[in-house]
């Protein structure tokens, strides 16, 4: 009697069959479009430097999907909550770094170490001022939350997102607006195999490598990464070890939002157009990346950030620019659905 | 709140019914205050659908405006020229009288069309949630999220995807004109007379809060509030979880597709860029406002936002930036309005303005003061009170 109420056992291949998808179904759907884009290359063109050149573009587009995602993951894995807002945050910080080049007399004639050292002045400019927007709107919105019921923060999360837009409105306009191109983001820096690099790409590349590094290495060995991990566990143990917690999240939130304003610098030299909605599409396009990658992971979040970088790009080349954002979110659902723990994330509470 | 007595309650609701009924009478019948009166009550059934599944079922459904999209496009599929080639150019007709007899296309009666809009999106909202049944909390909201965003995009770009002989959207171009109202025994409606859909509008409103209340107290009520307040534990006592779910989905998106398909018919257009995320979260800061899972909070929410929206804003407050040196225009910020609203009432006032007395209670006000209010005719409270 009590073998009828359990389920049936599957019989062994099917049961096979099943552990394969859950552990590789991901990656294979992953995988499809580049394939099948690659086989439609090889046929009508004969090589594969049309793909090779959406992977690259890919990589660095990528790349800033992945210091948004980054955020993302952070304040997730201390908070567990969806930082809405966060996606604006980078909006933000994509405009101030568009002021400040003009403030501080960048043209596109500025040459050489003028600009590497004008660059590096708007990126910490950037990095600062999305930081302190991002640790203000955690004081002001999510700590007198912090016992409320879960929904309470993500409504002010979404009622922030939604102040900032208009913020943003106000302080550049409705239509997107084009920025000087400092750094001639579409001329090719040197050309490998018929995949042209351009200067955009470098530069995504070389903020974003540096910065990963160091925020990993930050939260391995320094002692406030140190204090952020154990928060994240469990914030009651770490208050009792004698860890400030609330200065252990106001940190977290100061890191997320700086790494988001470096990714706005990124973005506005790199398309050089930026505009009062680029945050929100960028913010669910980074979320989907944080939970590709397994949210609170931050490998994950760069993983997932890039691999979304492609499907967008090949999206955007072969598709049409029009559908991304549904494929894109297409994408989210069937994460969620088939696998919530993300790639190289555990099971989380939220998910399981 | 002290909760008034029985005779006292229905005098109240008979009155607030009669004035809402009458209200058209005293005002002009073409007018700016009806017509937003119409939308605000339009906005009132949505926003009593999302609190189904917001504040009942403790879902938090961020893209509701996908049900206020396949509610509309149901409308203009079936009332409207937008299949001007079926039946040979002829058009096919289906109980409707008036001028819309004579056009080619689909042309169905509008209550039929409420139906047909009501089975289109409870499946969809079936189909929207049955991804989230293993998630839970913010998970759900932005996978609710997504799905909006893909039904505004397919809205925009559907007339890139064509089969059997027509396109799927007309577009960011919309499908307009669509049918008027065609009631039996009645004339059709006319953009010029606005008080015949504020009637409509009003009858759905009764409707709809007398299926809410029925809801609310039925089985199944009771067990989408036992789930928002613990799932595991309701699971445990027997409440089945999917189909428990699955139906506040349905449900709550079938109310989305009534207002939508009215709202097609009374805008007199199907629009693409209607279907945005910014109306998802117009029609939760209603809900927000009223209190999550209050009833009344909600119909009062949301009448007070749409006239803020349609009222407030563009007409009375709109040149107050100008007179005080800013150079823009009130109604740019709509949204950050809403916003600020948002954050504001969920930290000043969580429960609402007029709070749900069950959610009252865990936000803090404490049993002791529901004790001391006396509520006798609720054994629920009486129970918890030690």
């Amino acid at each position: 009697m009590a073998a009828a109420s359990l389920p049936a056992a599957q019989p062994a291949p099917l049961r096979a069959v099943r552990r394969f998808l859950s552990s590789y179904g991901l990656i294979l759907v992953l995988l499809a479009m580049p394939v099948a884009f690659g086989i439609q290359d090889l046929r009508t063109e004969g090589d594969l430097s049309r793909l090779a050149n959406n992977l690259l573009d890919g990589l660095s587009n990528g790349s800033v999907w992945a210091l948004v995602a980054i955020g993302y993951t952070l304040v997730y894995g201390i908070v567990e909550l969806i930082n809405f807002a966060h996606g604006e945050v980078f909006m933000i910080g994509s405009f101030v770094a568009a002021g400040f080049f003009g403030t501080i007399g960048l043209t596109a004639a500025t040459g050489g170490a003028g600009l590497v050292l004008g660059l590096l002045l708007t990126l910490v400019l950037a990095m600062l001022a999305s930081g302190v927007l991002n640790t203000m709107i955690e004081r002001v919105a999510y700590r007198p939350l912090r016992n409320a019921p879960k929904l309470a923060p993500l409504i002010t999360a979404v009622g922030f997102s939604f102040i900032l837009q208009n913020v943003g409105l106000l302080w550049r306009g409705g239509s997107q607006q084009s920025i000087i191109d400092l750094v001639k983001s579409q001329k090719e820096l040197f050309n490998v195999f018929g995949v042209s690099v351009t200067n955009g790409d470098a530069l995504a590349v070389c903020v974003t490598i540096p910065l990963v590094l160091l925020m990993t290495a930050f939260i391995a060995k320094s002692r406030l990464g140190k204090a952020m991990r154990a928060t994240a566990q469990d914030p009651d143990a770490a208050r009792l070890m004698g860890i400030n917690v609330d200065t252990t999240i106001s940190a977290t939130f100061m890191i997320g939002g700086m790494l988001a304003g470096a990714a706005g610098l990124i973005y506005a030299l790199y398309q050089t157009t930026v505009w009062y909605f680029q945050g929100f599409t960028a913010g669910l396009i980074a979320f989907t990346a944080a939970v590709m990658g397994g949210i609170g992971n931050i490998r994950g979040a760069v993983l997932g950030g890039l691999i979304i970088g492609f499907i967008q790009q090949l999206s955007d080349n072969r598709i049409g620019t029009q559908w991304t954002p549904a494929i894109v979110f297409a994408y989210l659902v069937m994460i969620m659905v088939f696998k919530p723990s993300g790639l190289l994330g555990e099971e989380t509470r939220e998910a399981g | 709140m002290p909760e008034l007595p029985r005779n006292v309650r229905i005098a109240l609701t008979v009155a607030v019914i009669a004035f809402g009924a009458l209200l058209p009478l005293f005002v002009e019948g073409g007018g700016g205050f009806i017509d937003d009166a119409t939308l605000a009550l339009a906005y009132v059934v949505m926003a009593l659908g999302l609190n189904i599944i917001v504040g009942f079922a403790g879902l938090l459904d961020l893209g509701y405006v996908a049900f206020f999209a396949i509610g509309a496009y149901t409308m203009g599929y079936f009332g409207s020229l937008f299949h001007i080639n079926v039946n040979g150019g002829e058009g096919l007709h289906v109980l409707v009288a008036g001028p819309a007899a004579e056009l080619p296309g689909i042309h169905a009666n509008f209550l039929i069309i409420v139906v047909l809009a009501i089975v289109a999106t409870t499946v969809a909202g079936m189909l929207i949630g049955l991804p989230t049944l293993r998630l839970r909390g913010d998970y759900i909201a932005i996978v609710t999220l997504a799905f909006g965003e893909i039904v505004g995009r397919i809205a925009i770009n559907g007339d890139e995807i064509a089969g059997f002989g027509t396109k799927l959207t007309n577009g960011r171009q919309g499908i307009t004109p669509v049918d008027k109202i065609d009631l039996p025994f009645s004339e059709p409606f006319t953009a010029l007379n606005l008080r015949p859909w504020y009637w409509v509008a009003f009858t759905m409103v009764l409707i709809v809060l007398f299926v809410n209340f029925r809801l609310r107290d039925s089985r199944l009520g009771r067990a989408w509030i036992a789930l928002r307040e613990d799932e595991v534990a309701a699971v445990s006592m027997g409440v089945p979880l999917v189909k428990t779910k699955l139906l506040a989905y349905g449900t709550g998106a079938a109310f989305g597709g009534v207002s939508g398909a009215f709202l097609g018919s009374y805008l007199n257009t199907v629009n693409a860029d209607q279907f945005q995320f910014a109306f998802s979260i117009f029609i939760l800061a209603m809900v927000i406002l009223g209190g999550l899972g209050s009833i009344w909070g909600v119909v009062v929410g949301a009448i007070a936002l749409s006239f803020i929206n349609n009222r407030l804003i563009p007409d009375v407050l709109n040149d107050v930036p100008e007179r005080i040196g800013l150079d823009f225009d009130l109604t740019e910020l709509s949204f950050g309005i809403f916003g600020f609203l948002l954050v504001i009432m969920m930290i000043l006032r969580p429960e609402g303005l007029i709070p749900e007395r069950r959610r009252q209670l865990e936000l803090g006000e404490g049993i002791e003061d529901l004790a001391k209010t006396g509520d006798d005719d609720d054994p629920v409270y009486q129970a918890r009170v030690p």
